[in-house]
């Protein structure tokens, strides 16, 4: 196309020079990537993705079906994005990507943001509609928030050559912009596209707010930002989209949509040589008015109507313009690149086809109200037979629609509709009343000549007219889906991909499913469309994912003790959101070998590790005990304070939820532990029960998990470091017993210390308040250096606890297991507690349950290896079990794991075998205690 | 998302609440007594009704509170909330 020295809002003092297709390409300030390249020549953008026909720019905005382009180099590079959105500047690189694009491979260079902010009213789309729905309510007091995608508002104003009130209409834009910008409690955001609205006023806004400058000049501002405003009433003022018409290669590079073409020629001077314009209503004699202003050669209107008699029509021929009544368009003639270098004109009533040779096509079919923030929150539509597009079929609360996304056309119409929304938005919120509110502005737009009800040309050829360009769906594979039985446009949709591309077929849908109802003889009411889904355009995960990356994608919890550990090489396991020192590698050691030294250190000498991860909760008050032995399966309540207890809670259905050791702390005051990751469900587990079956008693929760720091030493020699430590502490085991507790001053910090194994061996958990912890450990390690203290890791615990048959919640259980299946019969007492009730539902008493045994393996096995009976078998062989934990010990010697077993219990003694993918592993079912079975060993 | 009535905080996202399912379904007083058909129904057995629906909800990064909130299943309308000990009708 052509560009006008004296046309547009670009600035055609002001070149910007982009790259495209590797090569330079120069555009003006103001340009769009795709007005740019129409401006230097570029017709052709590529091939169609099923048919590798030539495609080209069809429109001027966002419903283009082929405008798409990969844009940005290196970790830069986005695929598909919106050629009309994308703003030419210096530096700009981009390349021809239709309908499939290439993601980039590294960590994305630029930055995503988000906000959150509240309004009274937020207003989608800046058109005339728009810009007075937000002053309006801006004027009664509201607070308002005005977006809209394109960087100038305006909306339809700029691609249109209108007056309202007998001045330029884009001058009315920009004087209602400087009022709003004006008020305080307005925010006006353009480059910003409402995408997606929830429930309760929960807009989703999508804002560019650097990506039309060149990385090096976006100065550390986010590329993208993402808005979540809760707002109380949304105007939706989206506008109306063009539809096209079907006919034979109705898809070469130059047939556009005739408001397409005249917004090129308003927004930025682009002009055809020699335009003709095929139309089935009077919009399209804007195009051909407005380019014979601009001097272009206008050879014909072709109106399938027969006798359009309109004032633009009149307007037209006045102008000297051909109108050719009852005519359509069959078929178009390409030039050697396959663009347009003509049209083939036939009279509707018959005779010859005439060919009219032009380098564009400007067609209307019509125009639908753009009304998928109403669809996103359940709002409906109707077929309107005489404006013949779908119109809102009444409006959900809190979201009204104004101007021509509510079926209103014509200019000064919307902007009375829209200050009549607004006004109405404002009142839902409190501010001024609508009724004696401002006077609304007159609408006095020319009458139009009622539209045709057309789509397809008759006599066209099937296999070369388009239904969906972007999809390449042709009338053709529409008759086929229809003639295989599908009779549902949302099955046409699935079967044909019509309205299913990245521009969501806007210029489409609405005729597929007029030919639906053509082909079965059902009003089009009753077909209807497919229905539009959030996001109302396609949203880049980065905007979704803001900062929310790396490091902060969640939070990083750690221990006072944390930088001792990674100063002395710790390798870390992340259990839940914690870093847990995992092992403490030594210079050439793997993992098992320093495992297998941790352990060793711990059965033979003494071990120390960092247990303050675990969950505490501060149980208070008059009614603990009892509140305690109802979720426990045990008895806390007969626990004298100084002693310790270990507890398992199920959930209702009796499956093994929690466990830990429960310390009374005082008569009304007890401490209970739990799983590191388990801590916060059992809180809010706890506080259910407490809030909703028995508010009457006297308890009080508290989160202490952060609070305290807990170093356990543990090992034969456990007993001479704590006393090392603590002088005035007697710890010989006639003062302080297995599952006491005391209060004791420990390296010069007022602890709390307590006898707990988790190991079998003789082991004191000190706990001191978390700042100290770091002070506690590095005092720890300083006393226990004369025994060969040795630091270790969640791995070597999970090696000492399962040689000791110890079930770890997660690992041995998976919500199918109860505490009877892990063999704690001896923890289940004789009285109510939660869950109980389900012990004794049939399935619980099946004596084919899996148990918890110990296995002794000839090699190490994978955990989650399946069992079986039989060393020679056949699949599909029936699974017996499974393995839950499978290590190697220093103390055994030898491989040895923990299992859930068919009957195991009884099988103790027994082979049974775990098929691998290297061969079948003989398997011997043992009791789960392998080391100590006579605990002699917890008291040193 | 949701914007969700605490009772005793006043709105708030849906991000600060966790979801407990149907309300007004108590832990049987005497589970003992029941039959394993009727302590599998109060297991395993809730309303998945079109319509309004009485369901629980946890202040969790919040006031740590339970409530209840009468929600219309069909359209997402949010009745009201209302405290426990409160019936359906108190919901505002
Ligand atoms: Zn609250």
């Amino acid at each position: 196309m052509r560009r006008l020295p004296d046309r547009g809002r670009v600035d055609h003092d002001q070149r910007v020079a982009f790259s495209w297709d590797g090569r330079a390409v120069e555009g003006l300030r103001g340009d769009t990537l795709a007005s740019a390249l129409l401006a230097s020549g570029v017709l052709v953008l590529g091939s169609s993705v099923l048919m590798s026909r030539p495609r080209g720019i069809v429109g001027d905005g966002v419903t283009d079906p082929h405008a798409f382009a990969q844009v940005g180099a290196g970790d830069r590079t986005e695929p598909l994005m919106r050629m009309h959105e994308v703003e030419a500047h210096d530096g700009l690189v981009a390349e021809s990507r239709l309908h499939q694009g290439i993601l980039p491979t590294g960590p994305d260079p630029d930055r995503f943001e988000k906000r959150h902010a509240h309004a009274d009213v937020v207003v989608a789309g800046a058109g005339p509609a728009g810009l007075a729905a937000a002053l309006a309510a801006a004027e009664q007091g509201a607070r308002v928030i005005l977006a809209d995608d394109h960087p100038q508002l305006g909306g339809s104003l700029l691609g249109e050559e209108l007056l309202l009130d007998d001045r330029p209409a884009h001058e009315w834009a920009r004087h209602v912009e400087d009022a709003l910008r004006a008020h305080p409690d307005v925010l006006v955001l353009p480059r910003t596209t409402v995408v997606n609205v929830g429930d309760q006023g929960a807009v989703a806004l999508v804002e560019r707010v650097s990506e039309h400058v060149a990385p090096e000049h976006r100065h550390g501002r986010a590329l993208r930002r993402l808005w979540q405003v809760r707002t109380r009433e949304l105007v939706v003022a989206t506008g109306a989209t063009e539809r096209s018409l079907v006919f034979a290669d109705n898809d070469r590079p130059g047939v556009m949509l005739a408001g397409g073409v005249r917004g090129l020629l308003h927004r930025y001077g682009l002009v055809p040589e020699r335009c003709v314009v095929f139309t089935a209503n009077d919009s399209a004699y804007r195009t051909a008015i407005d380019l014979v202003g601009a001097g272009v050669e206008v050879p014909c209107v072709v109106d399938v109507r027969p006798d359009p008699t309109g004032p633009l029509a009149e307007r037209a021929r006045a102008l000297g313009i051909a109108v050719r009544a009852a005519s359509a368009v069959i078929g178009t003639d390409g030039d050697a690149e396959g663009a347009l270098a003509g049209v083939r004109v036939v009279a509707l009533d018959g005779g010859a086809e005439e060919v009219v040779a032009c380098d564009v096509l400007a067609v209307s079919g019509g125009w639908d109200p753009l009304m998928d923030l109403h669809h996103h929150v359940g709002g409906r539509a109707r077929w309107d037979a005489e404006r013949l597009c779908f119109v809102p079929d009444g409006t959900v609360p809190g979201v009204h629609l104004a101007g021509s996304a509510a079926g209103v056309f014509g200019t000064e119409a919307c902007r009375r509709d829209g200050h009549l929304v607004g006004l109405v938005a404002a009142e839902a919120t409190g501010h001024g009343s609508a009724a004696d509110g401002p006077d609304a502005p007159a609408a006095r737009d020319a009458a139009e000549a009622p539209p045709a009800d057309f789509v397809v040309t008759p006599g066209t050829d099937p296999v070369h007219a388009f239904v969906d360009q972007h999809r390449d769906v042709t009338i053709a594979g529409v008759e086929r889906a229809l003639g295989s039985g599908i009779r549902h446009v949302e099955h046409l949709k699935r079967y044909t991909l019509v309205g299913t591309g990245t521009e969501q077929g806007r210029t489409a849908k609405v005729n597929a499913g007029r030919m639906a109802a053509d082909r079965f003889a059902l009003p089009f009411a009753e077909v209807g469309v497919s229905n539009a889904r959030p996001p109302a355009q396609p949203v880049t995960f980065g905007a979704l994912a803001g900062r929310a990356l790396g490091e902060r994608f969640d939070p990083v919890r750690t221990t006072s003790i944390h930088p001792w550990h990674v100063a002395h090489g710790a390798v870390f396991e992340d259990v839940g959101q914690w870093k847990r020192p995992w092992y403490f590698p030594q210079a050439g050691e793997d993992m098992d070998a320093a495992v297998l030294r941790e352990c060793r250190a711990v059965r033979e000498g003494v071990g120390m590790m960092d247990a303050s991860t675990l969950g505490k909760i501060d149980v208070k008050g008059a009614d603990a005990g009892e509140f305690l032995d109802r979720l426990y399966t045990g008895v806390m309540s007969t626990l004298k304070p100084g002693r310790a207890r270990y507890g398992v809670m199920c959930k209702a259905d009796g499956m093994v939820m929690d466990d830990g050791v429960v310390l009374r702390l005082a008569e009304d005051r007890f401490l209970a532990t739990t799983t590191t990751g388990g801590a916060a469900g059992v809180l809010d587990w706890m506080e259910d029960f407490l809030q909703t079956e028995w508010p009457d008693l006297d308890v009080w929760l508290t989160s202490v998990t952060e609070q305290w720091a807990t170093v356990a030493i543990v090992g034969p020699k456990a007993r001479e470091v704590m006393a090392a430590l603590a002088p005035q502490l007697d710890v010989r085991q006639d003062a302080f017993k297995f599952m006491q507790l005391e209060e004791a001053v420990v390296a010069g910090i007022e602890a709390r210390v307590a006898r707990i194994s988790f190991s079998g061996e003789l082991a004191f958990e000190i706990s001191v308040p978390m700042t100290w912890g770091l002070a506690l450990w590095e005092a720890v390690f300083a006393a226990g250096q004369p025994f060969g203290i040795t630091p270790y890791g969640t791995e070597s615990m999970h090696v000492l606890r399962a040689e000791k048959g110890y079930f770890i919640v997660g690992q041995e259980t998976d919500g199918t297991v109860t505490p009877l299946d892990l063999g704690l019969d001896w923890m289940v007492a004789d009285k109510e507690f939660v869950g109980r009730r389900s012990l004794r539902r049939s399935d619980m008493l099946r004596d084919d349950r899996k148990q918890l045994v110990g296995i002794l393996p000839a090699e190490r096995l994978p955990e989650g290896a399946q069992l079986v009976d039989d060393a020679d078998f056949e699949i599909p062989v029936p699974m017996i079990g499974h393995v839950t934990s499978s290590y190697d010990s220093a103390a055994l010697g030898r491989p040895f794991g923990l299992a859930l077993v068919r009957r195991g219990r009884d099988r103790i003694g027994e082979t049974i075998y775990a098929p691998l993918q290297h061969g079948t592993v003989a398997v011997e079912i043992v009791d789960p205690v392998l080391f100590d079975q006579e605990g002699a060993r917890r008291d040193g | 998302m949701f914007q969700i009535r605490c009772p005793y905080c006043g709105p708030r996202d849906e991000p600060e609440f966790k979801y407990g399912g149907q309300a007004h379904v108590a832990y049987p007083a005497d589970p003992e007594a029941l039959s394993d058909e009727e302590w599998a129904r109060f297991l395993f057995f809730r309303d998945n009704s079109k319509g309004r629906y009485a369901e629980r909800w946890n202040h969790a990064a919040g006031c740590r509170r339970w409530f209840n909130v009468v929600r219309d299943t069909g359209t997402h309308e949010l009745v009201g909330s209302y405290r426990v000990g409160e019936q359906p009708e108190a919901a505002r």
